[in-house]
């Protein structure tokens, strides 16, 4: 060997280790997340940007909500009770509601004895002759109702029935169904549990242990009322409880589907090449792939998601192409030259193979979905290094008189069948035209319009989570006002102008109700007015004149004086006094802070016409925020947001599939330079791009953003194939059958073309719908590629372009 | 007289007695055969109806009586409605635990099975025009007295909740019809409903 390939020779193994040395610190040092962040899309409005934040870190990320069903209705009540009661003692819960009413007496107790602070009707007119006339009168003509009762022994304190105004705010909204005495579900078949942790919902580790806690209440439960019966189950959903399950699955998918891909793929090598040697040799690209992927995805990212592991299983099937190629198709690959030789022949043409990847991966770069970026960036630095690995590095480590067994004979069997695979060209056209007729009939219902569809979490959990919150009757959760504002006060104070506004529509039947944080704590703004109305020194003289032709006398309310003198001297309400009570969940749900920034969320009723909640007139209720002049308010429809937002993003992978492949075709043409030619290679890879997604329609799938991901996939990944069927010139001196493909290269095809099919095939048997999609649209995919090449490939033999 | 008239007057004397005894012990049996069974049988033959309703309230710490009235509506099994007309529009109904009172615009809704003072009124109302003798026995201990013809039915409370509150509930009718509710509370209140012309619809 010359000096001068001897330096080559060293100096191209320096590098690579060096580099893959590098690369390996870089793996080492990254940190892998599994939560769904990075699968929620970047959220371009300002609206949907404060609902994420609430979704990760608000109160309604540390709600669980939970569901016993099974055996009869009694001993599903009995369960609940006890295992709420077992869940209370535990630190993990905030609180634990059940239906059953543990708050009840410190309920009436605190808004009894906070009444002139929160009731809405404390005013000055209130207070005036008339006004406490009408409100004594109105007390006396409610003592003849039940609800009376609950009041009457509050006459002499509350004359003008405040305690009652009050409860009858907090109670009039939606409330879920009871049976004996705890929550359950409309349909009577699930009793209904609702815990808050302490914990955030970000922290997954934390939100296992709670899941471990109620798991533990539950079978305890059972123990002590000895009820053994196995079909009385507990099931959980929630934000939470999603984040916990989609770590375990993507976990488990992790690594399931990267031992079961080395094996297939490494088994199936072993098997053509029969030589251990060949085999390791051939996964050093692999392996430089795979972490040079990871490096390039940390670096620019931060983290490397669970799922993009998962994704590397396509990688190592792809990648393998490389060498399949190296110590195929040149006949000795470790004489001296021969490796050259092969570089000289075939190289240009896998380049162009790896190039046309990377413009087809690189449309997933530019999505706006975190996670799919990720893949993108994994895979192109994953191609580019194993080509790059193959050209450079493996020549220069084979050693002397290396070489594969010769496969000269399967490749003969198979070029014997591709002859045959001319005759298959017009059958294969009216498929085409078949196929191009199902898509077009069933274009109105081929496209999966829910956003839910690309979620990692499973749809029976979703389902679930859908029927609890239904059940619990969790207000119609889709308009709401959300008011940002730098402090607490503030936002209660905005809270309240803008309830102001909304009340009138209430009345006129434009909403059904609506809630707010400062029906449960006024600000300090209004509790401060309400206190200055209460007239102490005139009241005595006042209420005389008020009791004038009324069954009472004014002595009776002596304790009333005491209780409006000692309320306008006391500090107003602050949050730690409604600790222990219902209203303090309530509160913590609709007012919250993030970093320094407050937040109040006004959930909107909409009106129900024969049980089916009705559209809000959205007109109406910007008015009634711009009335109240409140410039840190948003209205948001959440349907209406998530329905545009699915259309943006469908609209961005059909821009982004469209760009990729004009883009491939673009470099055809400039490396190719004849449009027939490119036509000839694109033509049957557009069919089976076609054929795929009318087989999938067929077979009852809706597409997804993902699938329509998958198809450009495919035109990327089937052109490595589909070149070879149409080289420049015939270069391959054994050329015997048609466009020059010797039989050996033929067979290097079919394997490499099988490693990358059992790449992506295993993805399509995953659980997670964004790796299943992928995988059942490529993996076909590309075998179809091949087989379509062959088949319109050019039939004469030899025939110079 | 002789020893043989001595014998028989004292004989028929006897017998008198005896007669006497048993024509005495004979009325109450004669009154026990008008049964909680079978009140309870009578008052559940009518599975709905309406009714109107005088209710009068004594109210210690009110200086007069309390007058209301309206109508009510029942439906077996557990559906109660009283809308009050006078003084001021209201109504309240009931379906199994759920309470729901509408005032003025304003609704409110409770659990009964959360606040038995509630309960124990509106069950006994309901339980007696329904005729649910199971609700009735769960609740309260059942005292019958009088005939089918006029009948008073005594209802005390069994839990501690409600006889805090409720001393006790005196309902009176004829024959499957309820004539008058009395309540009795424990600080000394009392409300009368007098209940007319239950028409079955």
């Amino acid at each position: 060997m010359n000096p001068d390939s001897a330096r080559r020779r060293w100096l191209a193994i320096a590098t690579w280790l060096i580099g893959a040395a590098l690369c390996a610190v870089q793996v080492y040092r990254t940190t892998f997340v599994s939560d769904l962040s990075a699968f929620l899309p970047q959220s371009p409005t300002q609206e949907q940007r404060v609902l994420l934040d609430q979704l990760r870190d608000g109160v309604v990320s540390r709600l669980i909500l939970i569901g016993i069903e099974g055996g009869d209705a009694k001993t599903r009540a009995t369960l609940s009770k006890e295992t709420a009661g077992r869940l209370r003692d535990d630190p993990a819960f905030a609180s634990v509601a059940n239906g059953e009413a543990v708050n009840a007496d410190r309920d009436l107790m605190f808004l009894f004895e906070n009444r002139y602070l929160l009731s809405p009707a404390i005013d000055d007119a209130h207070f005036a002759v008339d006004g406490l006339h009408a409100a004594i009168d109105d007390t006396i003509n409610t003592l003849v109702s039940p609800a009376g009762l609950l009041i009457k022994r509050l006459l002499p304190r509350d004359p003008t029935g405040e305690t009652l105004r009050l409860l009858e705010q907090v109670n009039g909204g939606n409330r879920p169904n009871t049976q004996f005495g705890v929550w359950s579900s409309k349909d009577g078949a699930r009793a209904l549990l609702l815990a808050q942790t302490r914990a955030a919902g970000v922290d997954i580790d934390a939100q296992q242990h709670a899941m471990q806690q109620i798991e533990l209440a539950f079978a305890a439960a059972k123990q002590t009322q000895d009820i053994g019966d196995p079909a009385i189950k507990l099931g959980m959903a929630g934000p939470g409880v999603f984040s916990v399950l989609s770590r375990d699955t993507i976990k488990d998918e992790v690594s399931r589907l990267a031992i079961l891909s080395t094996l297939i793929i490494v088994s199936f090598l072993l098997l053509v090449y029969r030589s251990v040697t060949a085999l390791v040799l051939g996964l050093f690209p692999v392996v430089s792939g795979a972490l040079a992927g990871v490096a390039a995805v940390s670096l620019s990212f931060g983290n490397v998601h669970g799922l993009t592991l998962g994704f590397g299983t396509t990688l190592i099937g792809e990648s393998i192409d490389y060498s399949i190629y190296l110590f195929v198709q040149s006949r000795r690959a470790g004489d001296s030259g021969a490796s050259d030789n092969w570089v000289a022949r075939f190289w240009p043409t896998i380049r162009l193979g790896v190039l046309t990847s990377v413009v087809g991966f690189s449309t997933l770069l530019l999505s706006s979905f975190p996670g799919l970026a990720q893949l993108g960036l994994f895979t192109i630095a994953g191609l580019i290094t194993a080509a790059a690995v193959t050209r450079f590095v493996l020549p220069q480590l084979l050693p002397e008189g290396f070489a594969v067994r010769d496969v000269t004979a399967i490749g003969e069997r198979l070029a014997a069948l591709s002859r045959h695979a001319a005759k298959l060209r017009w059958p294969v056209v009216l498929l085409f035209v078949l196929a191009a007729v199902a898509l077009v009939g069933c274009r109105a219902t081929m496209w999966n319009p829910e956003l839910a569809a690309l979620s990692p979490v499973p749809a029976a959990d979703r389902a679930r989570d859908a029927s609890l919150r239904a059940d619990l009757g969790a207000p119609d959760s889709r308009y709401m006002i959300v008011v940002s504002s730098s402090d607490q006060e503030t936002a209660l104070q905005s809270s309240e102008r803008i309830a102001a506004q909304l009340q009138p529509l209430v009345s006129e039947g434009v909403l059904a109700g609506f809630e707010t944080p400062s029906r449960y704590l006024p600000s300090v703004a209004t509790q401060q007015a309400r206190q200055a109305s209460l007239p102490v020194h005139a009241l005595p003289e006042r209420l005389i004149q008020a009791v004038d032709g009324l069954p009472v006398r004014a002595e009776l309310f002596a304790p009333f004086l005491a209780d409006v003198a000692a309320t306008k001297a006391r500090p107003p309400l602050q949050r730690a006094d409604l600790a222990n009570t219902s209203f303090a969940l309530a509160l913590d749900s609709l007012l919250t802070q993030r970093g320094s920034r407050w937040n109040a969320i006004l959930p909107l009723a909409a009106p129900v016409k024969a049980g089916v909640p009705t559209e809000i007139p959205v007109a109406a209720v910007r008015r009634a925020l711009a009335a109240a002049g409140q410039s840190n308010a948003l209205f948001v429809d959440l349907k209406a947001e998530s329905d545009n937002l699915y259309g943006g993003y469908l609209h961005e992978a059909v821009l982004l599939s469209m760009g990729g492949l004009i883009g491939i075709i673009v470099l055809l043409l400039a490396v190719l330079r004849s449009p027939l030619r490119v036509m000839r290679v694109v033509l049957p890879l557009l069919g089976a791009v076609m054929l795929i997604a009318a087989v999938l329609v067929a077979c009852g799938h809706s597409l997804t953003i993902l699938h329509l991901v998958g198809l450009l996939l495919i035109v990327a990944v089937g052109s490595n194939y589909a070149l070879f069927f149409n080289p420049e010139r015939s270069v391959d001196p054994d050329a015997q059958t048609m466009d020059g493909i010797s039989p050996r290269t033929l067979a290097s095809l079919v394997f490499a073309n099988l490693t990358t099919v059992a790449g992506f095939g295993l993805l399509g048997i995953s659980h997670v719908p964004v790796l299943q999609a992928i995988g059942v649209t490529v993996g076909p995919g590309a075998v179809l590629a091949l087989l379509l090449s062959a088949i319109f490939a050019r039939s004469a033999p030899g025939e110079a372009t | 007289m002789n020893a043989t008239a001595v014998s028989v007057l004292t004989r028929a004397l006897a017998a008198m007695a005896v007669s006497v005894l048993l024509s005495v012990a004979a009325l109450p049996s004669r009154a026990a055969d008008w049964s909680i069974d079978q009140l309870m049988r009578s008052l559940a033959e009518i599975k709905s109806g309406r009714a109107t309703f005088i209710e009068t309230k004594h109210i210690a710490m009110l200086d007069r009586p309390l007058v209301s009235t309206g109508i009510l509506t029942f439906v077996a099994p557990d559906r109660l409605e009283k809308v009050t007309v006078n003084p001021e529009a209201e109504s309240m109904r009931v379906d199994g635990d759920t309470l729901v009172i509408k005032r003025k615009k304003q609704s409110m809704s409770l659990q009964l099975s959360d606040h038995p003072e509630v309960a124990g009124i509106v069950d006994s109302v309901r339980g007696t025009l329904l005729g649910d003798r199971d609700t009735l026995e769960r609740l309260y201990t059942l005292r019958l007295k009088g005939s089918s013809e006029l009948w008073t039915l005594d209802l005390i409370p069994k839990d501690s909740r409600m006889a805090a509150v409720i001393s006790a509930i005196r309902v009176t009718g004829y024959n499957g019809n309820v004539a008058s509710i009395a309540t009795t509370q424990a600080d000394g209140d009392r409300s009368v409903m007098v209940v007319d012309r239950i028409t079955t619809r």
